[in-house]
């Protein structure tokens, strides 16, 4: 382990330094940024409120549009003379958001970094090849600072020009990979086409994040590239990838809430849910000092886990990311993802994967109606089995979101295909 | 009286319930020279299966691919009797006499012949029940 006093601290310990650190971030936020003052004075608390991290939930949420109304600077809370490293989210839509770090920031954040590049097993001995892309994206830097912090060796590769990562990868002996999952694939591929065999690499251990991805990705990229694939969570507003890792059970992703402090609160009603709940995961960042950010809703859906893992650290344990609780959908009282549907489609062998769904409102009932395309050795000439395939996906479905939607089977190549992000959903409820 | 039978390929074609899907796939058929021999139509309120047999699987086959229509093939039994009355009853008995259940069935006639398709849940004891 990294830091033993902090990832297996107990949780009452955990609890009494969280409260510490929420009172002085608090503080500091209410003292140095004219943003959180206000609108901790519009709901008439002020630091003396916050005693306790059970006193956290008297805090205002932050979103992400505060960082934008607030661009680029409006929220750091110390002089610029103190921030010496600025990073920025494209986002594809509006203006991006500017994150600004202290130099304690940077190592808080290295301090992560390295906590997950340990668990992984990776040690001063290895050498790890950066392919996040390099710039104001968080992954390359971050990623680059964390291998440097635990005296591994840096190959700065950033993303693209698949055949030379390839080419470096072998011939500098890369043990790590650490970059996006989706981009890992496309190695794993190209690695396969380009016919050196894999026993001539190296590599056994993959960090991957800054994308949702699945389990079954992760015995793909395992089996392709023998190695074992963990995830590495993270967001800018935060700091970057490093806010947590898996552990050698890969049974979560440990959060590193010692500076993280990770809520799960329903997205709708916004109060807090029961440990092991799904819900929207809020963050606030218990030692920042540039931008501290106070229960950030991060629009990430996910359960959080208390109990010990079995690799003896205590720290919370969070579920891979479900969906966007701004996709979620309310469908007759029951909130639907489109993550959980996809999910489910992609599971079953029968169904291409690729789906639309279509809500409408009939006689004040709400209508639910999945459109899907059988794989072509599907197709039967009986009536009973086709029906059984309808009745086999509303089961299944119905079992994993708790209500039976409509199957409509369509023609081959009917479903628009996706490009990029494709739309899933055509909600035609006209509420008023 | 006896009748012949022989295995013949039946394609099965996925359609949506919509207009003008069947006029669709016959037009694909017949500019590629393919002629419909029988075919019938099992739908719900969503979508229909077309069964069909034709003068050229494979071509038929190959072209609704071309066009993406989702399609099955199957083996059935196609029975040809004189086209006079009790002739069809002698065979259907020996094949239910024998436990074998029909899936569904269909005919249509050729001058003083009947076809028959039959689609039974078990096509070889079918088969070797026809043939004795």
């Amino acid at each position: 382990m990294w830091n033993e006093t902090a990832e297996k601290m107990s949780r009452v310990e955990m609890r009494k330094l969280q409260s510490t650190r929420l009172r002085n971030v608090v503080k500091h936020a209410y003292h140095n940024s004219p943003f959180y003052r206000r609108k901790m004075q519009e709901m008439d608390i002020t630091p003396d409120d916050i005693q306790s991290i059970d006193d956290i939930v008297k805090l205002p949420f932050t979103v992400k549009q505060d960082l934008r109304d607030n661009y680029p600077f409006g929220l750091m809370a110390v002089p610029m003379s103190e921030i010496v490293r600025l990073h920025a989210s494209s986002g594809t839509t509006g203006k991006p958001i500017v994150v600004g770090y202290t130099r304690k920031d940077l190592a808080v954040w290295k301090e992560g970094v390295s906590r997950c590049l340990t668990a992984y097993g990776v040690t001063k001995d290895d050498s790890i090849q950066v392919s996040y892309g390099y710039g104001l994206f968080t992954g390359g830097l971050g990623a680059h600072d964390g291998v440097e912090n635990i005296g591994g060796t840096v190959i700065p590769m950033s993303s693209g020009n698949t055949q030379k990562q390839i080419q470096l990868m072998h011939d500098f002996g890369a043990k790590g990979l650490a970059c996006t999952p989706s981009y890992a694939l496309f190695l794993a591929e190209t690695i396969h086409e380009s016919g050196i065999p894999l026993e001539e690499f190296q590599l056994r251990v993959g960090a991957f994040g800054a994308e949702p991805w699945t389990e079954n990705m992760r015995k793909e990229l395992e089996e392709k590239l023998h190695i074992k694939a963990y995830d590495i969570y993270g967001l800018t507003e935060i700091c970057g990838p490093g806010v947590g890792g898996e552990c050698e059970c890969q049974d979560g992703t440990h959060l590193w809430e010692d500076h993280f402090f990770p809520e799960i609160v329903d997205p709708v009603t916004l109060q807090p849910v029961e440990p092991g709940k799904q819900g929207e995961l809020v963050f606030t960042t218990l030692t920042k000092e540039g931008m501290p950010m106070l229960r950030y809703r991060t629009r990430d859906l996910t359960a959080l886990h208390y109990e010990t893992c079995a690799c003896g650290r205590t720290a919370v344990r969070m579920d891979r990311i479900l969906g966007r609780s701004d996709d979620m959908l309310i469908i007759r009282g029951v909130n639907v993802f489109p993550s959980q549907v996809e999910a489910v489609i992609l599971e079953l062998p029968e169904f291409e994967p690729h789906y639309f769904m279509i809500i409408d409102r009939v006689n004040n009932t709400d209508t639910f109606l999945i459109q899907v395309e059988l794989r072509p050795d599907y197709y039967s000439d009986e009536m009973n089995r086709m029906l059984a395939l309808k009745k086999k996906i509303a089961d299944r479905l119905l079992s994993v979101i708790g209500i039976r939607p409509e199957i409509k089977i369509m023609e081959p190549h009917s479903i628009e295909r996706s490009q990029g992000k494709a739309k899933h959903v055509q909600d035609n409820r006209k509420l008023l | 009286m006896k009748g012949v039978f022989m295995i013949a390929k039946q394609l099965s074609v996925f359609l949506e319930n919509k207009k003008g899907r069947f006029t669709e796939v016959a037009k694909i058929l017949g500019e590629a020279g393919i002629n419909m021999t029988a075919f019938t139509v099992s739908e719900n309120s969503d979508f229909g299966i077309l069964r069909l047999i034709v003068s050229d699987t494979e071509k038929a086959i190959s072209v609704l691919r071309e066009h993406s229509y989702g399609i099955s093939v199957t083996d059935v039994v196609r029975l040809r009797c004189p086209n006079v009355s009790g002739a069809l009853g002698k065979a259907m008995d020996r094949i239910t006499q024998n436990g074998i259940f029909v899936e569904y069935m269909y005919a249509f006639s050729e001058g003083d012949t009947a076809n028959v398709i039959i689609r039974p849940d078990n096509l070889e004891k079918c088969v070797e029940v026809l043939g004795e």
